[in-house]
């Protein structure tokens, strides 16, 4: 930009002028080598800041896909510490591994023709009697699932519960990376789930019925008719469309029951 | 009143007629038997190895469960299970070294020194309820069906857990009579059933069974009076062997003393649950009019 221009525009020129603020360093060890990364950064960030191009142990960055299990510790503790990179954020002289994949038992099956019984599972995965619920397991979860308890659950056939308390497994494999008996935990919760939502879980029926008229071509008309209607009517259409309140009652009904 | 309960894996599983009339049962006397929150397996057998630690976590951290609650009971029904959880408590108020060891390792938040007392449902019935008071709850007596006491070893042995004298214990003696059948004695009621060994050796159950079975038939015994499920799975398929093995054997059911009691104080068939029982009890039950 020119003088000429810079005089007439301050604020163009404010803006480019602006400094950099630098974040305070702070020192991390990742697989033994220290490093100085920016406070604030998460552990996965901080490795890349390092210099480490992640191409495995890294994926959604969501905290969701349990890709980037990481163990650590503190100066002075001997306690091992799990996190997930992409969550948690460094601290001081954090001392820092990676465990991005467990080589975990995972038994193959064909899910169509299992059943709910317990007996189906435990057949699958017989170590899962190895269990001593040493708790290791449960202390190595970042997503703070009781993971023993679930464990117990399984083994008294409970695969309810079992799929109840391992809800919010990421799949990380941390857990088994702990395991005494060599449990492949993540594994049997999966099938738990499976099980529970395929064949303990009541089925909604409203929703079978739902598809039913659908393929029955009840709503065939009305696709057709709004297919023909103009871009503009369309919009009136969506715009004035009558969504039901919060807090309708049970035998709150639409002004159009045509589609009902 | 309420008591801390530790049911066990089986129990949940194959042993639900150990445990349902059971729990019926405590009801009608009076007594809540209250599921320790999260418990966990026992691990079953209480490791022999000297320096095994981390086999007696698993017990150990029930009783911490326990202590948490702020109870200092704990009633099992499992014989395996007493004798596990009984031992790894001794083991924790007698050995200050491995307690401490177990305590640095579990992390439970409070350490454990062995204030839970553990003890099976027999010894409630004896000394918590007596017999005496049973007797007088009893609605349906037995009508002196000959029921042979089977106690195996988990119950007596070591000694040091033992809830009755390991020579001549008489507590199921005592329980039958207040329930109003005629116990049989007979002098292989605290023989090995071969527990655990029948696994690797299956083509043996027969043999375990044989001693026992035989001494209670030829004592007069009608049915054979049982507290643990694994003595249950060897007797009852050792009669099964038997009965191709031996011309003439006759099998017999085999009960839990839970059934029993269910049945006493009238709470009538259907918690007992005889249909998962070995050698066809109804229609011995039928029989002496006791399905009423």
């Amino acid at each position: 930009m020119s003088a000429k221009e810079k005089n007439k525009n301050p604020a163009k020129t404010a803006v480019k002028e602006e400094k950099q603020i630098e974040a305070k360093l702070i020192p991390i060890y990742i697989m033994g080598k220290r490093y100085e990364v920016p406070e604030g950064l998460t552990i996965m960030k901080a490795m890349e800041y390092a210099g480490y191009i992640l191409i495995r142990g890294c994926g959604c960055r969501g905290g969701t896909c349990g890709a980037c299990g990481t163990v650590y510790r503190k100066p002075g503790d001997y306690k091992l510490q799990v996190a997930l990179a992409c969550q948690k954020t460094v601290e001081p002289d954090m001392y820092i591994a990676q465990i991005p994949f467990f080589p975990a038992n995972r038994a193959l099956y064909d899910f169509v023709g299992l059943t709910a019984a317990p007996e189906e599972v435990f057949k699958l995965y017989p170590e899962l009697f190895r269990c001593v619920a040493c708790n290791s397991c449960t202390k190595a979860c970042p997503q703070g699932i009781e993971v023993m308890d679930a464990i117990s659950a399984l083994k008294q056939g409970n695969i309810a519960e079992a799929a109840q308390l391992s809800f919010d497994c990421i799949q990380c494999g941390l857990c088994t990376s702990r395991c005494f008996g060599e449990l492949a935990q993540y594994h049997m919760f999966q099938l738990a789930r499976r099980i529970y939502g395929a064949r303990i879980v009541p089925r909604a029926e409203h929703l079978a019925e739902m598809v039913k008229a659908v393929n029955e071509g009840k709503y065939d008309r009305f696709l057709d008719e709004l297919k023909q209607v103009k871009e503009d009517e369309l919009k009136k259409l969506y715009q004035e469309r009558e969504a039901e309140p919060m807090a309708a009652g049970e035998d709150w009904k639409p002004k159009d029951t045509r589609y009902l | 009143m309420s008591l801390a309960y530790y049911p066990g894996c089986t129990l949940k599983t194959r042993a639900r007629n150990l445990e349902e009339p059971a729990v019926a049962s405590m009801e009608a006397l009076g007594f809540k038997l209250d599921e320790v929150p999260r418990w966990n397996c026992c691990g079953a057998v209480y490791s022999l190895a000297d320096d095994d630690l981390i086999h007696r976590v698993a017990p150990v951290r029930n009783l911490i469960r326990v202590k948490k609650q702020g109870k200092t009971e704990l009633v099992t029904l499992c014989a395996f299970c007493l004798n596990t959880l009984k031992r790894a408590n001794l083991l924790m108020k007698e050995d200050v070294e491995k307690r401490d060891t177990l305590n640095d390792f579990m992390d439970e938040g409070i350490d454990y020194s062995g204030e839970v007392k553990v003890v099976h449902l027999l010894e409630v019935l004896r000394d918590d309820i007596g017999w005496e008071a049973l007797l007088q709850k009893v609605k349906l007596p037995l009508r002196e069906l000959k029921a042979a006491p089977y106690y195996g070893c988990t119950l007596l042995r070591p000694r040091e857990v033992a809830i009755d004298d390991v020579e001549d214990p008489t507590i199921l003696r005592e329980f039958l009579k207040a329930l109003g059948a005629s116990p049989v004695d007979f002098p292989e009621s605290t023989r090995c059933c071969g527990s655990y060994q029948v696994i690797s050796s299956p083509d043996d159950i027969a043999e375990y069974a044989r001693p026992i079975l035989n001494s209670a038939l030829s004592h007069g015994a009608e049915a054979l009076v049982l507290t643990c499920p694994l003595c249950d799975y060897n007797l009852g398929r050792g009669q099964r062997e038997l009965i191709k093995k031996q011309s003439g054997f006759r099998e017999m059911p085999l009960f839990y003393f839970t059934q029993l009691l269910a049945l006493a104080l009238g709470l009538g068939p259907q918690v007992c649950h005889f249909e998962l029982n070995h050698g066809s009890p109804e229609s011995l039950l039928k029989e002496k009019n006791l399905l009423s």
